[in-house]
C-alpha cells in the first residue's frame, strides 16, 4: 500500500483521524434523528472487521487500549450516577417494581440462551443483556422530549437505579462463573466481591463527603488527571484480584458523591463518549458478521419478547405510583431501549470467548431495540390515547387537594 | 400557601410542584448541577409536561426578581397584620431632616428608637438591608419595622424634632 511509505506514525494518525470523523459524523445523524449512535458505532465496527485488518492495520493496538478504557469509564460513569442514598431509597421504595424488572427482562434472554444451546454463563450474561435498560438512551430521551417532570419520570429513573443496584451482585457473579474456577475459588472470589461492594458501599455512606473532598479542587485539570488516575488504579486493581476492571470501576464510581459526581460526570464525559466509541468499534470487530443470519431470527424474537415485557415492566411502575394510562406507556416505552450495558455485559463473554454467538445476538439485539425504542416512544402518547380514548375516566388525575 | 409537593428525582435533582389556584400545575426541577427547569403541566393530561423551560443562571434571577417583587410587598402587607404588636411603616426623609445625606448609622435609631430600617426606597428602587454606611438622601423612604410607640419615636429622630 502506497500509505505505507509514508510511515507508521502518519498512517496512524490517519487511520484514527478518518475513523474519529466517520464516526463523529454518524454521531452527528442519530443526534439529529434523536437516536443512539450506539447501532452505528457497531455496524462501523463489523464493516471494519469484514474488510479485514488493513484500514486498522496501525491503529488497531491503540483501538484496543481505547476500549479497555472505554469499558472502565463507562462502568465508572453508571456507578457515578446514582448515589449510595439514592440506592438504598430505591431498594426500599422500588423493590417490587424492580423485581419484577428482573423476573420479567432477565428470564427471556437467559430462556433463549439455553434454547440456542448454549453454555449456562452464556445464557445468564444474554439474561442481563436483555434486562438492563440503557440509562444513556432513556435519560436523553426523558430530557429531549422534555419528560423530566412528567408524573410518571420518578419510576422510570427508580428502575434505573434499581437495575444500577441489581449489577452490584451481577457484575462479580458473572465474572466468577466467566472464570470457571472452582466451588471454593468461586464462592472466595465472590465473597471478596461482595465483600468490596459493601465496602464501597460504606465507604461512599460514611466517607463519601471526605474522600470527594480530597477530590474536589478547582482546577479541571488536577481534578481530571487524579480522578482518572484513581479509577483506573482502582479498575486495575480489581483486574489483579481476578474480579475484572469493570467491577473496580463501578465501584470507585458509586463510592463518590454527588458534588464530586457533578464535576466528574462534566470532566470525563467526553473522554467516556471518546473511549466508549473504542469499545463499541472493538466489540463489533470481533464478531463474525457471517454469524449474524443464523440467529437474526432469535434476535427479532427475542427484541419483540423483551420489548413487551419492559413496556409491561414500565407501565407497572408507573401506575404503582399513580401514573395515568399515557404515562404508563411513556413509562414503558421509554425503557426498551438497550444499549451501553447490554453491550459490556456480552463483551465479558466475548472477552472470555466463552460462546461464539454470544456477541453477534447481543450485537444484532442491541441493533433491533435501538431502532424499535423510538418509535415507541413517540408512539406511545397516540397510541395511549387511541387505546383509551373510549375509557378516558381510567386516566388518573393528580390527588385532590383541596 | 398551597401544598407544594416534592419529589426526588434520582441522578437528576429534585422537583417542587403545586396547583396554582386557577387549577393548572407548575414545578421546577433543581437539577443537582445547579440548572433549573420550570415545568408547565398540560390540563388535559395531568401527568406529562406541556412546556418545560430550561433556565440559566441569568435567567433564574431575571425570573425571580420579576416574581420576588410583587411576592415581597405582598409579604409586607401580611407581615403588618400577622405580628401582633409589632408594626411597619414607612417614613418619608424630608429635605430639612438632619440625616439627609449622612451615613445611616449616625441616627442610632436601633438604640435609641428600638426601631430597625429593613430597606430604604429611593426613587423607583429599593435598598434592602442597608448598611450602617450607606447615606440616607433627601425625599428617600426608610422602611422600619418596630413597636408604634418606636415608629413615633422614629419619625420624630428623622424630621429631627
Amino acid at each position: 500500500m502506497a500509505l505505507a511509505a509514508l510511515g507508521g506514525n502518519a498512517v496512524l494518525l490517519l487511520e484514527l483521524g478518518a475513523l474519529l470523523l466517520l464516526l463523529g459524523l454518524l454521531a452527528r445523524l442519530a443526534d439529529r434523528a434523536s437516536l443512539s449512535p450506539i447501532p452505528l458505532y457497531l455496524i462501523v465496527g463489523l464493516i471494519l472487521g469484514q474488510l479485514g485488518g488493513d484500514p486498522i492495520a496501525f491503529s488497531g493496538d491503540v483501538i484496543e487500549i481505547g476500549a479497555e478504557i472505554g469499558l472502565v469509564l463507562l462502568l465508572f460513569m453508571l456507578g457515578l450516577e446514582f448515589t449510595a442514598d439514592e440506592l438504598s431509597d430505591s431498594m426500599r421504595r422500588s423493590l417490587r417494581p424492580g423485581l419484577i424488572d428482573i423476573g420479567l427482562n432477565l428470564t427471556p434472554g437467559v430462556a433463549v440462551g439455553l434454547l440456542l444451546g448454549w453454555d449456562p454463563v452464556a445464557a445468564l450474561l444474554l439474561g442481563g443483556v436483555t434486562y438492563i435498560s440503557s440509562s444513556g438512551v432513556v435519560s436523553k430521551v426523558l430530557t429531549d422530549l422534555g419528560r423530566l417532570g412528567n408524573r410518571e419520570t420518578p419510576a422510570v429513573l427508580s428502575l434505573l437505579v434499581f437495575e444500577d443496584l441489581a449489577m452490584i451482585a451481577f457484575l462479580p457473579l458473572v465474572t466468577v462463573l466467566i472464570a470457571g474456577t472452582g466451588i471454593v475459588d468461586g464462592l472466595g472470589l465472590i465473597a471478596l466481591a461482595l465483600a468490596a461492594g459493601a465496602g464501597a458501599l460504606f465507604v461512599a455512606v460514611r466517607h463519601g463527603e471526605s474522600l470527594s473532598r480530597a477530590l474536589d479542587t478547582r482546577s479541571d485539570e488536577v481534578f481530571l488527571l487524579t480522578t482518572l488516575g484513581v479509577i483506573l488504579l482502582v479498575a486495575g486493581a480489581a483486574e489483579g484480584l481476578r474480579l475484572s476492571a469493570a467491577v473496580g470501576a463501578f465501584l470507585a464510581g458509586l463510592a463518590l458523591s454527588r458534588q464530586v459526581a457533578v464535576q466528574a460526570r462534566d470532566l470525563l464525559g467526553p473522554l467516556r463518549d471518546l473511549f466508549a466509541a473504542a469499545f463499541f468499534i472493538f466489540f463489533a470487530l470481533q464478531i463474525d458478521a457471517a454469524s449474524l443470519p443464523p440467529v437474526a431470527l432469535a434476535v427479532v424474537g427475542l427484541g419483540a419478547l423483551t420489548a413487551a415485557t419492559k413496556l409491561l415492566t414500565g407501565s407497572l411502575a408507573a401506575r404503582a405510583i399513580g401514573a395515568g394510562a399515557h404515562g404508563q406507556m411513556r413509562a414503558g416505552s421509554v425503557l426498551v431501549a438497550r444499549g451501553e450495558f447490554s453491550i459490556v455485559l456480552a463483551g465479558l463473554g466475548v472477552g472470555a470467548g466463552i460462546e461464539p454467538q454470544l456477541g453477534a445476538v447481543a450485537a444484532g439485539y442491541v441493533l433491533f431495540t435501538a431502532l424499535l425504542a423510538p418509535l415507541l416512544t413517540r408512539w406511545a402518547d397516540p397510541v395511549a390515547s387511541r387505546l383509551f380514548a373510549a375509557n378516558r375516566s381510567t386516566t388518573v388525575g393528580p390527588p385532590d387537594r383541596g | 400557601m398551597p401544598d407544594v409537593d416534592e419529589t426526588r428525582l434520582p441522578g437528576v435533582g429534585i422537583r417542587h410542584d403545586f396547583l396554582t389556584e386557577e387549577g393548572k400545575r407548575v414545578g421546577v426541577i433543581s437539577h443537582f448541577s445547579g440548572r433549573r427547569s420550570l415545568l408547565l403541566y398540560d390540563t388535559d393530561d395531568p401527568d406529562s409536561c406541556r412546556e418545560t423551560i430550561e433556565l440559566g443562571e441569568e435567567d433564574l434571577r431575571t425570573l425571580a426578581d420579576l416574581l420576588g417583587a410583587s411576592h415581597v410587598t405582598e409579604h409586607l402587607a401580611n407581615l403588618r397584620q400577622s405580628l401582633k404588636g409589632m408594626a411597619i411603616d414607612w417614613l418619608p426623609v424630608e429635605a430639612n431632616s438632619p440625616y439627609a445625606g449622612r451615613p445611616l448609622g449616625e441616627t442610632e435609631m436601633r438604640t435609641r428608637t428600638g426601631v430597625s430600617i429593613v430597606a430604604l426606597i429611593r426613587g423607583g428602587e429599593t435598598i434592602p438591608s442597608p448598611a450602617p454606611d450607606e447615606t440616607i438622601e433627601a425625599d428617600d423612604t426608610a422602611v422600619v419595622v418596630g413597636t408604634a410607640d418606636g415608629i413615633g419615636k422614629a419619625l420624630a429622630l428623622l424630621r429631627g424634632e
